[in-house]
């Protein structure tokens, strides 16, 4: 079990090496893993001083790295989110988008392009504050018109997800046909993507991804109870309403903190954790660090091809997200049919 | 161990599922609850068992209200076989009875050499050692049933509750589950309460039989006095005759064919 996650820490750590080592200016593996480790206390010791390039280093760490580190946490969050909600529902096709959070985003992050918000916190773009917030909003109001204070089924949640999602889309299609010269902004917002985005952007998201993903792992065991439904949790000792409460507000925290820096990004919340199921098996335990892990290792690899490939532009990452993880999942599913 | 109930009503909104329905179950005791359909017994049983909260009466563990305790806590004393439950990803067999531990593993702790051990016995007692990699999913109906069997002794109860656990199993079965029940009640003392749609089968491995009809308990005692013409054509609405089970000695109804006319019988 312990075997796996650190095989998988490590493609993780290799998919970040290639990352930060490809892209304008290619940049040797053995140098990038030298910057990247001496940045790091304790181990920097052990590096030795290969009298590096000042500006591979700058190239690196000031605009390669914040970026990488976002897909990890974007991958990491989505793809958690989405383990822990096809658990939840005991249905594969649930995603971290299914209860109508990407929805309040993409009306925060309208809202904020369409009329120029100003920004709360320096250095960072009112876009992914003002999502953020909606996002929030969103789930709040989701979940108590699902009446989540009595008892409330999993089905309810659902469909007052769909309610409040398709109201906040047609709000924002309505905004962003009034909004003239900033459609195209909000489009390549909605369709997911990493450029333009720095260490502000990192730090937001990071405290309530991390804070979420702890949440999430330690709720694994009843994860697998849970799904198995309502009675069978409750005669083997987890109380399902609370449980499941701890594990929707974890769940959408992720994915609220992710999707305000970087867009509806789609596809890696359902295909990663399907994938890892596949592999590991269903045990959340094991599935949600392998799905956490292996969402980061996707994502960062699919925003170096969406840069990378018809350079100097720049692919929204959800296009390839999509693009590559479909036939991959085909190729997944053939291959476990043996 | 001891589980008591006393005068338990059970409302779905408007209609009365059960109706101060009063029973009790001691360690080593089999009790079969019969009844037709719609009768209440599932209703009953996830009442006994803390799930669903009567809207009148208690249910005591040991003397404690059930349904004031965590449910953790009831999880280490009764488990809970219930009809086959759907079960929507390939868990292995073994990590599937693992769940049974669940009760008795804290917030951050993993399994240890003792809970191996249970899991180990458990699925060996219900013959599923061999198939303790296979996914549940690749099983067949008896097969996993035997699996929430084994979950379910996992759990080192005191006390069993069974929904219809051989519902949908060939005699063969049957009779193999029902014998791992009444072997389970003598050797490790375990109180069981079993709801069974079988009247010979409750008859034949039952201590006590209880009959609920409408929500309302109207026969309680040992199989001779329960299982009898009267009570068959009262509550089921069938003509009978009853002989003594050659072997086991307990009452085996015999049905008489076109004794119940359509109209002539409610529910």
């Amino acid at each position: 079990m312990k075997k796996r996650l650190v095989m998988l820490l490590l493609l993780l750590f290799a998919a970040m090496v290639i990352a930060a080592g490809v892209g304008a200016v290619t940049i040797p593996v053995a140098e990038v893993i030298s910057i990247l480790l001496g940045r790091i206390p304790y181990v920097s010791k052990w590096i030795p001083n290969m009298g590096i390039e000042n500006a591979y280093a700058t190239i690196i760490l000031q605009v390669r790295l914040p970026r990488i580190l976002l897909a990890v946490i974007i991958g990491s969050s989505l793809a958690g989110a989405g383990a822990t909600l096809q658990g939840l529902f005991g249905n594969p096709l649930a995603d971290p988008y299914i209860m109508g959070i990407s929805s309040g985003a993409a009306l925060g992050a309208t809202i904020a392009i369409s009329f120029k918000l100003p920004s709360v916190i320096p250095g960072l773009s009112s876009v992914p504050q003002a999502a953020f917030l909606a996002s929030i909003a969103t789930m709040t109001a989701v979940y108590f018109l699902a009446g989540a204070s009595g008892r409330v089924s999993m089905d309810t949640f659902l469909l007052s997800g769909v309610v409040v999602s398709s109201f906040l889309w047609a709000v924002m299609s309505f905004l962003m046909m009034v909004s003239g010269d900033s459609l195209r902004e909000i489009m390549m917002w909605l369709m997911g993507s990493l450029s333009n985005k720095g260490y502000a952007h990192v730090k937001m998201a990071a405290p309530y991804v991390g804070f979420g993903i702890c949440v999430l792992i330690v709720m694994a065991r009843d994860l697998n109870l849970l799904c198995l439904g309502d009675d069978e949790a409750r005669n083997l000792g987890v109380d399902p309403l609370p449980a499941k409460r701890i594990i929707v507000f974890a769940s959408s925290l992720v994915t609220a903190a992710s999707v305000s820096v970087g867009g509806i990004i789609g596809f890696v919340g359902l295909i990663v954790p399907h994938t890892m199921r596949m592999v590991v098996g269903p045990d959340h335990r094991l599935l949600l660090p392998s799905s956490i892990i292996a969402g980061g290792i996707f994502l960062v690899l699919a925003d170096t091809i969406a840069r990378t490939l018809i350079a100097p532009c720049e692919i929204p990452v959800g296009v390839i997200t999509a693009l590559v993880g479909a036939p991959f999942f085909f190729y997944v599913l053939k291959r476990r049919k043996r | 161990m001891r589980l008591d109930a006393f005068s338990i009503c059970h409302r779905y909104d408007i209609i009365t599922a059960v109706d101060s329905v009063s029973v009790s179950l001691e360690s080593g005791e089999f009790i079969g609850i019969l009844g037709p359909n719609g009768s209440g017994k599932t209703t009953l049983l996830r009442v006994l068992a803390g799930v669903l909260k009567p809207c009148a009466g208690a249910v005591l563990l040991d003397g404690e209200d059930i349904h004031k305790m965590p449910p953790k806590l009831v999880a280490r004393k009764i488990a809970v076989v219930a009809q086959n439950g759907y079960i929507p990803f390939p868990f292995s067999v073994r990590d599937m009875v693992m769940m049974g531990r669940e009760p008795h593993l804290g917030r951050f702790s993993r399994e240890s050499r003792r809970d191996t051990d249970v899991v180990s016995q458990a699925m060996t007692a219900t013959g599923i050692t061999h198939l303790a990699k296979r996914s549940v999913l690749d099983l067949s109906y008896g097969e996993r049933q035997r699996v929430i069997i084994a979950r379910a002794l996992a759990q080192e109860p005191g006390i069993l509750l069974l929904d219809e656990p051989t519902s949908h199993l060939d005699p063969g079965y049957r009779m193999e589950i029902m014998d791992i029940f009444k072997s389970l009640s003598r050797r490790k003392n375990i109180g069981v309460m079993a709801v069974l749609h079988d009247v010979n089968l409750a008859s034949q491995y039952s201590d006590r039989l209880i009959l609920l009809n409408h929500g309302r308990k109207v026969a309680d005692g040992l199989p001779e006095e329960v299982v009898t013409k009267e009570n068959m054509e009262s509550v089921y609405g069938v003509d009978t005759v009853i002989q003594t089970h050659p072997v086991v000695g307990c009452p085996h109804v015999m049905l008489v064919p076109g004794s119940r006319a359509s109209g002539q019988v409610e529910g």
